[in-house]
């Protein structure tokens, strides 16, 4: 991959990551064509994967983090982007997933979406996307709210253009709350600014160490840990403040979802990784607040009661997002917890699972384009109709379960192992226990679309065009691959882990 | 009893900061029409321009533009800040109003507790 050659664009890498799809999005609201309109949306996130891996393998070739100063400005003036190993992870997972999704989503948003919006659907998507690589890539507090909003005030659009009068209501909830998490979060930024007068996370690191010996500045240090960690968490969905993404999720159009389940809560876990290690430090989150603990109680309730919701739904859509809420849980459970092996996991897990629900997501959309639902009653026995469709589906299911031989099994080993070295046995008896009842919420939907008689709607339908198929086999293969072959995922999240807890010992 | 009066002399920009916080964020939860639930988050990301504006302002200090008379200049960098910041919540308010405009055209009413008699499944 260090073979692609940029030539003189080398060293603006990092900003151009940013830049084209700004642009582009600018670009696409001119063309009022939807096919047009997707063509250069396609063009636009098959560029952004060819970046990431770029920077990846250069930072993991150097074993040192890209800095870029915009326009030149040096750390304590301008604003840095900050490519570490963690960070380059974290973009080629979004921007692979954007990527992918695009070939599929031609079909879908032409037949959801009426043809004067499906420019501007394509636009929000970018600036959305614009917005997620933003946040990953800055390395300042600031900025990363800025293009935090960019991302959400995109999603409330791409929300509201589902065909359902509750999408509307949804984009509405999930403003009130993301726009309470984005203000949260900077109120957090903002004491933290007032006491070591800089806005740069790494100026911020070293410059609390000093400032927390002042009992005055301490409190000041501990409230807005606590903004911060509210605010976050909101974005990402920790039980309980999920309650806008069951909605938000089941009401927007198929692509959407499965774009925003695969990306949207993968850049706010990253941005909570980024505050608690490198900026606050897990030893102040410790010593101060019993974070971990709270973290731990939350994503256990989390991987248990969303999964229970998981359970009962009808609606195949909502049952997902009750699955992304669980496995939201095991993500934070591993960084909770707080060692090599966990948070390994817990990486792992972020491009493990966009994988795995993009996949789901993508064939319930799939389903949606040949049925118009999602209903559990209409679906019943549409895999004898769709057989390859749903066939993706069962193996991209089998993979969230946890499966060993899939992507989902490799992370809750080392989710397992982090457990253990932790001393909390009891913990890895709950991961196993919680993937048990995956085993049943997939297991349901597994018998209504295989064995039960066909549907009145399920009679008529035709197995998916091919355009929609290859993105999806595409994805529900590398469910399996990433069983198999960890490189890609656990090696790099091994090395990010290091780089995270090692600036903290 | 001086103390603490002073005290709150001394920092009643950071008490109204709180205030309006509380405030806002009352309103959003408190109330059920969907417009005064905008004003309220409007009035919870106001409450954050001062809270970073009043740190930044220097006593005795001017705008923070080159002249020799002057010496002391207040912080430029939290008004930048917040001229973004209120660049956001203005985008954020008119996104909210455009929802609930369409909202109203869906449903036919803006108060929460009647959409949800219109459609129980939507809670």
């Amino acid at each position: 991959m260090s073979s692609l050659s940029w030539g003189t664009a080398e060293p603006h890498l990092p900003i151009l990551l940013v830049v084209v799809p700004l642009f582009g999005a600018l670009l696409v609201t001119f063309l009022r064509r939807g096919i047009l309109a997707w063509a250069l949306t396609l063009a636009v996130t098959f560029v952004l994967p060819l970046i990431a891996i770029s920077l990846l393998a250069k930072v993991l070739q150097t074993g040192q983090p890209i800095i870029y100063e915009i326009g030149n400005w040096p750390a304590p003036i301008g604003i840095v982007y900050k490519v570490d190993q963690l960070a380059a992870y974290v973009l080629c997972v979004i921007s692979m997933i954007g990527a992918v999704i695009m070939p599929f989503a031609r079909r879908s948003i032409a037949a959801e979406i009426q043809e004067p919006a499906q420019s501007w659907y394509y636009a929000m998507y970018l600036l959305c996307l614009t917005g997620l690589l933003g946040i990953v890539i800055t390395g300042d507090a600031f900025n990363a709210f800025v293009f935090l909003e960019i991302s959400s005030l995109a999603t409330y659009v791409l929300i509201a253009l589902g065909r359902h009068r509750r999408a509307l209501l949804s984009a509405y909830q999930y403003l009130i709350m993301g726009t309470i998490g984005a203000t949260l979060y900077i109120i957090g930024v903002g004491l933290l600014y007032v006491v070591t007068g800089t806005l740069n996370f790494d100026d911020i690191a070293t410059r609390l160490g000093p400032a927390i010996a002042d009992p005055g500045y301490r409190n000041a240090v501990l409230t807005a840990l606590g903004f911060i960690f509210v605010g976050v968490s909101l974005k990402l969905a920790l039980f309980p403040m999920h309650v806008w993404l069951p909605n938000a999720y089941a009401y927007a159009p198929s692509v959407a979802t499965a774009f925003l389940a695969g990306t949207a809560t993968k850049a706010a876990i990253y941005l909570f990784i980024r505050v608690i290690f490198s900026v606050f430090g897990i030893a102040l989150a410790i010593d101060s607040l019993p974070i971990p603990l709270v973290l731990i109680i939350l994503s256990i309730a989390a991987m248990f009661l969303a999964s229970f919701s998981a359970v009962f739904e009808e609606n195949a859509k909502r049952m997902l997002a009750y699955s992304s809420i669980a496995q939201v849980g095991y993500i934070m459970l591993g960084i909770a917890l707080a060692n090599e092996a966990s948070l390994t996991g817990s990486l792992a897990h972020i491009a493990n699972h966009a994988v795995m629900k993009t996949a789901l997501f993508l064939a319930l959309g799939a389903v949606f384009y040949r049925i118009g639902s999602v209903m559990y009653d209409d679906m019943a026995g549409i895999g004898r109709k769709m057989p390859l469709t749903m066939g993706a589906f069962a193996v991209a299911g089998i993979g969230l379960m946890g499966t060993p031989g899939t992507a989902g099994f490799i992370s809750k080993w080392y989710l397992g192992i982090g457990a253990i070295d932790a001393g909390h046995y009891s913990i890895v008896f709950m991961i196993v226990a919680s993937s048990l009842i995956s085993v049943i919420y997939i297991g349901r939907i597994t018998e209504v679309v295989w064995f039960r008689a066909p549907s009145e709607s399920a009679k008529t339908a035709k197995e998916a065009p091919l355009s929609m198929l290859i993105p999806l086999w595409l994805l529900a293969g590398a469910t399996v691959y990433l069983g198999f072959d960890t490189q890609a995922t656990v090696d790099v999240s091994a090395k990010a882990a290091e780089v995270l807890l090692g600036g903290i010992r | 009893m001086i103390e603490t009066l002073e005290n709150f002399a001394n920092h009643y920009n950071f008490f109204i900061t709180i205030f309006l916080m509380i405030s806002g964020l009352f309103i959003v939860i408190a109330r059920g029409n969907l417009i005064k639930k905008l004003i309220g988050l409007s009035l919870f990301q106001t409450s954050v321009y001062l809270l970073y504006l009043t740190p930044a302002k220097i006593l005795n200090a001017t705008a923070p533009i080159y002249d020799k008379q002057y010496s002391t200049y207040s912080n430029p960098l939290p008004h930048v800040l917040m001229l973004t910041a209120i660049v956001v919540g203005v985008a954020t308010f008119a996104l909210g109003l455009a929802l609930v405009v369409r909202i109203k055209e869906a449903y036919g009413t803006i108060e929460e507790d009647e959409i949800f008699a219109k459609d129980p499944e939507a809670e």
